[in-house]
């Protein structure tokens, strides 16, 4: 294996609309900045690989715009993927343990504003037998929180927690949607809009974006002082139907973070995509993770949940707190699908774990 | 760039595919035109339902079909306050994953049950048809509850 690091991590303003920018306005300044870190211009990248959607983008071959603003003539090396940008990244990963890169600029970007995102989100379920019924996305997480509530996965008062716990941590993070909450108690009193989910167990709609760039071995330090290692990395997927699923458990989750590593050193921070509250304690007990890990140091995705760049996010917040010494080994994870149905565990060391 | 300054159109997006739907799910669909439930028998003797037409542990092709009543329980459920356009009711609503009567898995659907203090998982609903029914999943109008019918259990 190769030895393959996050050498550069850049993220937007995370926004309710970003009514004034394209998606393509809304890229470039994360794509200029990694790069301007970095010194580097496109040519200096190997390959270029995205994460969007032509659901949120109301257009065919969407991904093709941004990419016209990355620069792709004279003609470079690249690939999309329609979800979440951190499975681009891991494209990009395996592109760099073929040898046929070095480099890899990965990035990723969700306007969900111009739509109503819990309606477009029922388009990716299976069309025969859930489509029809228009279920939404809040829906459908509420369904999953009742049988975590039954099954004494969580309690409403740990929900409650997680989202003050997530908001309060964002009020250092500048870029975050979400800053600050209200006590736990104070939100209990607050209607349920889904039973059993009430507004703060909810991510926030975001228009946002946020790229990374990955280097291997020795390329990877001259680019940076600190690069954060990726030690382990994998994904795996449930079956789509929620009826044949244990809703309390996330299999996926424990088998990646079983392929990728987690257990085989202490983790002191998590960065996890845990759109509502009570995923979070689904993901905490599928990667294994004790009471002592940091979990969402940056908010997470309750703070700020830009569809398709929000698990990158993950990668890329975990990424510079080992780049920064916070942290000596990390784990993320990303989410894609209902009610966590697909899901990536990333494993970064700083350079001292090395 | 201030907001008065934004333009902006509606734009209706439209994906209109026709799909086929294969042996399994043929059966399934054409099942509830004739007001009739099926699901399917797993490798390990599992009955799912609604059927696949691939066994989700093992990928093995899955064909004997198996016909349930149309009742059964429900095993997790949310409720919608404000249902939105194409959803199955236009009142206040639960959704419901319905363990069918023989089966061992969860059918997602709407549940009409007045309000969210007449809902607990456990209890028992059965299949409101379609008086139309055009071989889709919505010629189920919906669940309703069963109060104490005999079930299969």
């Amino acid at each position: 294996m190769r030895d393959v690091a996050v050498v550069a991590f850049a993220q937007s303003h995370h926004v309710r609309r970003e009514q004034a920018r394209n998606e393509v306005e809304m890229v470039m300044p994360v794509l200029h900045q990694v790069k301007t870190e970095l010194g580097i211009d496109q040519s200096q990248i190997d390959f270029t690989c995205s994460g969007s959607t032509d659901y949120l983008a109301g257009s065919a071959f969407s991904f093709v715009m941004t990419l016209d603003g990355v620069g792709a003539s004279p003609p470079i090396s690249e690939s999309h993927v329609e979800m979440d940008a951190a499975w681009a990244l891991y494209e990009a990963w395996v592109k760099i343990q073929t040898g046929a890169a070095d480099t890899a600029l990965v990035y990723g970007y969700g306007k969900s504003s111009p739509g109503a995102l819990r309606d477009v989100l029922s388009r990716q379920l299976d069309p025969y037998y859930l489509g029809p019924l228009w279920p939404d996305s809040v829906a459908l997480a509420a369904l999953q929180a009742r049988a975590c509530l039954d099954g004494g996965v969580t309690t409403v008062e740990e929900m409650a927690e997680i989202a003050a716990r997530s908001r309060r941590a964002a009020a250092d993070n500048p870029f975050a949607q979400l800053q600050g909450s209200d006590d736990p108690a104070v939100l209990l009193k607050e209607a349920e809009i889904a039973a059993p989910l009430r507004r703060h167990d909810c991510p926030p709609i975001t228009d946002g974006a946020a790229a990374i760039v990955l280097a291997a071995g020795d390329r990877a330090r001259e680019l940076t002082d600190a690069p954060a290692w990726i030690r382990g990395i994998d994904h795996r997927i449930e079956a789509h139907s929620l009826g044949v699923r244990d809703l309390t458990t996330s299999p996926s989750t424990a088998l990646a973070a079983a392929r990728s590593g987690v257990a085989d050193a202490p983790v002191e921070l998590a960065e996890l995509h845990a759109p509502f509250t009570h995923q979070e304690v689904i993901v905490r007990t599928a990667l294994g993770l004790g009471g002592d890990v940091t979990v969402n140091p940056s908010g997470g995705p309750l703070a700020a949940n830009p569809l398709i760049a929000g698990g990158l996010i993950r990668i890329g917040e975990a990424a510079r707190r080992v780049s920064s010494g916070e942290a000596g080994r990390a784990v993320a994870h990303a989410t894609s699908g209902p009610c966590l149905q697909q899901n990536l565990v990333c494993v970064l060391e700083g350079e001292r774990g090395h | 760039m201030s907001e008065a300054e934004i333009l902006s159109a509606p734009l209706v997006l439209e994906y209109p595919f026709k799909r086929t739907v294969g042996p399994v799910q043929s059966a399934f669909l054409t099942g509830l035109r004739e007001g009739m439930v099926l699901g399917v028998r797993a490798e390990d003797g599992r009955v799912l339902c609604p059927p696949v037409e691939y066994d989700p542990v093992t990928s093995a092709e899955l064909t004997e079909l198996v016909e349930l009543p149309a009742t059964g329980r429900v095993t997790t459920w949310s409720w919608e306050p404000a249902p939105r356009a194409g959803q199955p009711l236009d009142h206040p609503f639960a959704w419901a994953l319905v363990q069918i009567d023989g089966a061992d898995t969860g059918l997602l659907h709407a549940l009409d049950a007045g309000s969210p203090d007449e809902v607990t998982t456990g209890m028992r609903v059965r299949v409101r048809w379609n008086d139309e029914r055009e071989g889709a999943i919505t010629d189920i109008a919906c669940f309703e509850p069963a109060g104490d019918e005999e079930g299969g259990q």
